[in-house]
């Protein structure tokens, strides 16, 4: 039960994402919502993006659209030179299991399931053997800083522990891009930093995040920001100086000894 | 994902909500059960009595009197009077299908022998008899032609009569008083248990017809011909000669019925297993009635779990579920309880089935084939019940699923 992964023939020249005029409306009942109105960005590998915007601001669809949960209604949407517009249900069930991962504000992890086995649940979808998946699954939690807790169910995890967990979960497949969608919007500021620390370090590593955030705060940590207004990108700058998580961190007063631990 | 992963996954869910799995469990356990238990004992009234049946001879007829068609005023078979000792004896010699023949007839009453009694039937038959039922004596010996044509006062004991009336000692060469006429035992059968329909075989006890018509039964025709074939392909010849002959000596005209009935054992066969047949269906239909009703439990937990694990489903096809994956394993789910169900349903339907044959002393049988055809009913019950739950989880989209609350 392999998956069938589409193929790219363009030159990608670093370029990760490249999306032009895309735009979405949604039906309810007999009104048309425009959610998203003409986008066009592209994005390269390596780049840590911050999506930021007002609720209605169609960030989340654009979200939703960028992790092939959801098809544009207008213009293309290019993942690797794969024109994604152009997929079937099972191919981009495909894509989603190989080039994307997710991380939820509200973790996601399957409850009753320990930490291991959530992180290799995206393993199971391809064809990996039991054996590498194991191992894969184990150096995604090490990779996240919680290898002493493969074991754990989550709710014997904390909030940020939680959140490290569906991080590893979205890498241990070597995807190109982690989506995050709100990842500290549950989680305490000191935790955040925590998690954005992480998301830093894996960009260091070369992975592509794109993280969805309204907190100015937290976007302060990636390295661009797109602001959305009404379904349209309304700013697009480079933010030249990023704060350091691991920096940030040392400044911030202790709250919990436990999330120390953790650290 | 690979089919152990999924099995795996499905044992875990499935663990999660032990009590309603079991719940959900019981309804095919107890349809499976039900189904098995049901054709055991179908199946097993049919073995006896094919058993039965052997046992009696396979190219023997029998010809009583009275007509076949029982509607409309015609008295039962067997209370016309038409069957004489010369109709038996027109047979013996006139149909040359016809190797063994003996006039019957029929009486009952209390036998007396010593300060014991008994009550039995007494069987009135020919020298042949024993020979056409294939059944020999254990000690003693079989009354004669010149018993048969003095009408002599002698009898034969079946097992059973021989032990009530001569608990310690041999019957042979004893009197017993039958109805008050004394009667000397000649010999013993040998035993020859339960019939079809479970009456004793043994308690009976056998003597000349032309005795038991004199100074028994008083009456003067005979209840019944028995008679045995050639062979087992000679059967419906001999039929038709007996038919044929029995219409001329009656002086029936061509578009009048027989006054008389011929059965063999192949239509007696045919009618006691047509007639377990349909009681193995009606017990097997009524027992499934259950067993749909286990598998709409089924659909109606895995419509339930659909529902409540929306957002599982939302993150498994996030992170790369297709929907035939979903749809795998949920059908699996269905699959595993249904099994699971199949398994138990079926060691409880052989365990009750012995169990009733222990108690109720019924015969059953289990066959491969009931196993067979349970095993297959409750996959087909799983896949059928857990198609629908199973598609419609499948079918979410993943935004909506993964946003459920």
């Amino acid at each position: 039960m392999t998956s069938k992964l589409p193929t790219s023939s363009v030159n990608l020249n670093g370029t990760l994402i490249q999306i032009e005029h895309l735009t979405k409306v949604y039906q309810l009942g007999e009104v048309d919502v425009h959610a998203l109105r003409g986008i066009s960005v592209n994005v390269s590998k390596g780049e840590f993006v911050a999506i930021m915007g007002a609720s209605g601001s169609g960030k989340s669809t654009f979200m939703n659209i960028l992790g092939c949960l959801d098809k544009p209604t207008k213009g293309s949407y290019v993942l690797e030179g794969i024109d994604v517009g152009k997929l079937s249900r099972d191919e981009l069930a495909a894509i989603r299991n190989k080039k994307i991962g997710f991380v939820f504000q509200g973790f996601n992890l399957l409850s009753r399931t320990s930490a291991l086995e959530n992180v290799e649940l995206p393993l199971l979808y391809g064809a990996t053997s039991n054996k590498t998946r194991k191992q894969k699954a184990t150096e995604a939690l090490e990779r996240v800083g919680l290898g002493d807790r493969i074991h754990h169910y989550p709710n014997q995890l904390s909030g940020g522990q939680q959140q490290r967990v569906a991080i590893a979960r979205s890498l241990v497949n070597d995807p190109s891009i982690i989506l995050a969608d709100e990842p500290t919007g549950n989680l305490d500021s000191r935790t955040s930093v925590e998690v954005m620390g992480i998301f830093q370090e894996l960009n260091n590593h070369g992975i592509t995040v794109i993280l969805v955030t309204h907190e100015p705060d937290i976007a302060t940590f990636a390295k661009r920001h797109i602001i959305f207004r009404d379904g349209k990108i309304k700013t697009d700058k480079i933010n030249s100086s990023p704060n350091i998580a691991s920096e940030v961190i040392k400044e911030m007063p202790m709250i919990d000894d436990e999330e120390e631990e953790a650290a | 994902m690979k089919i152990l992963n999924i099995l795996l996954s499905a044992f875990r869910a499935l663990q999660r909500n032990k009590m309603r799995s079991f719940l959900t469990m019981l309804g095919i356990i107890i349809g499976v059960g039900a189904v098995i238990a049901m054709l055991a004992i179908g199946q097993g009234a049919e073995y006896s009595v094919k058993e039965q049946i052997a046992a009696l001879g396979t190219n023997v007829l029998m010809v009583f009197p009275g007509a076949q068609q029982q509607a409309g005023v015609r008295t039962a078979a067997g209370s016309a009077t038409t069957l004489t000792e010369d109709d038996a004896l027109a047979i013996g010699r006139e149909c040359p299908a016809v190797q063994y023949l003996s006039p019957g007839s029929a009486a009952g009453g209390q036998v007396i022998a010593g300060n014991l009694n008994w009550s039995t039937s007494i069987q009135g038959v020919g020298t042949d008899y024993l020979e056409i039922r294939q059944w020999p004596i254990e000690y003693g010996d079989f009354f004669t032609d010149q018993d048969v044509k003095a009408a002599a006062k002698v009898c034969i004991l079946g097992r059973t009569v021989a032990d009530n009336l001569f608990p310690e000692s041999s019957p042979v060469d004893q009197t017993v008083r039958i109805r008050s006429v004394p009667f000397k035992v000649v010999g013993v059968l040998t035993k020859k248990g339960q019939n079809a329909m479970g009456q004793d075989q043994d308690d009976v006890i056998l003597a000349p017809y032309t005795t038991v018509i004199r100074r028994l039964s008083h009456w003067p025709n005979l209840r019944f011909i028995l008679v045995s074939a050639t062979s087992l392909n000679d059967i419906s010849v001999a039929q038709t000669q007996i038919s044929e002959l029995l219409r001329m000596r009656h002086k029936i005209q061509p578009y009048d019925p027989d006054d008389f009935t011929i059965r063999n054992q192949t239509d007696l066969a045919a009618t006691a297993t047509a007639t377990t047949d349909v009681l193995t269906i009606l017990l097997a239909s009524i027992a499934s009635v259950s067993l749909l009703v286990g598998g709409i439990g089924i659909m109606n937990i895995m419509l339930v779990s659909v529902t409540e694990r929306t957002r599982e489903i939302g993150i498994r096809m996030s992170i790369g579920a297709r929907s035939r994956d979903i749809l795998t394993q949920f059908l699996i789910e269905a699959l595993v309880l249904s099994l699971l169900g199949g398994i138990v349903g079926i060691i409880i339907g052989v365990a009750g089935s012995s169990i009733i044959s222990s108690i109720a002393k019924w015969p059953t049988i289990v066959t491969a084939f009931s196993i067979i055809l349970s095993f297959g009913f409750s996959i087909a019950i799983g896949i059928f019940f857990g198609f629908y739950p199973a598609r419609k989880a499948a079918m979410l989209n993943p935004i909506d699923a993964l946003r459920y609350e």
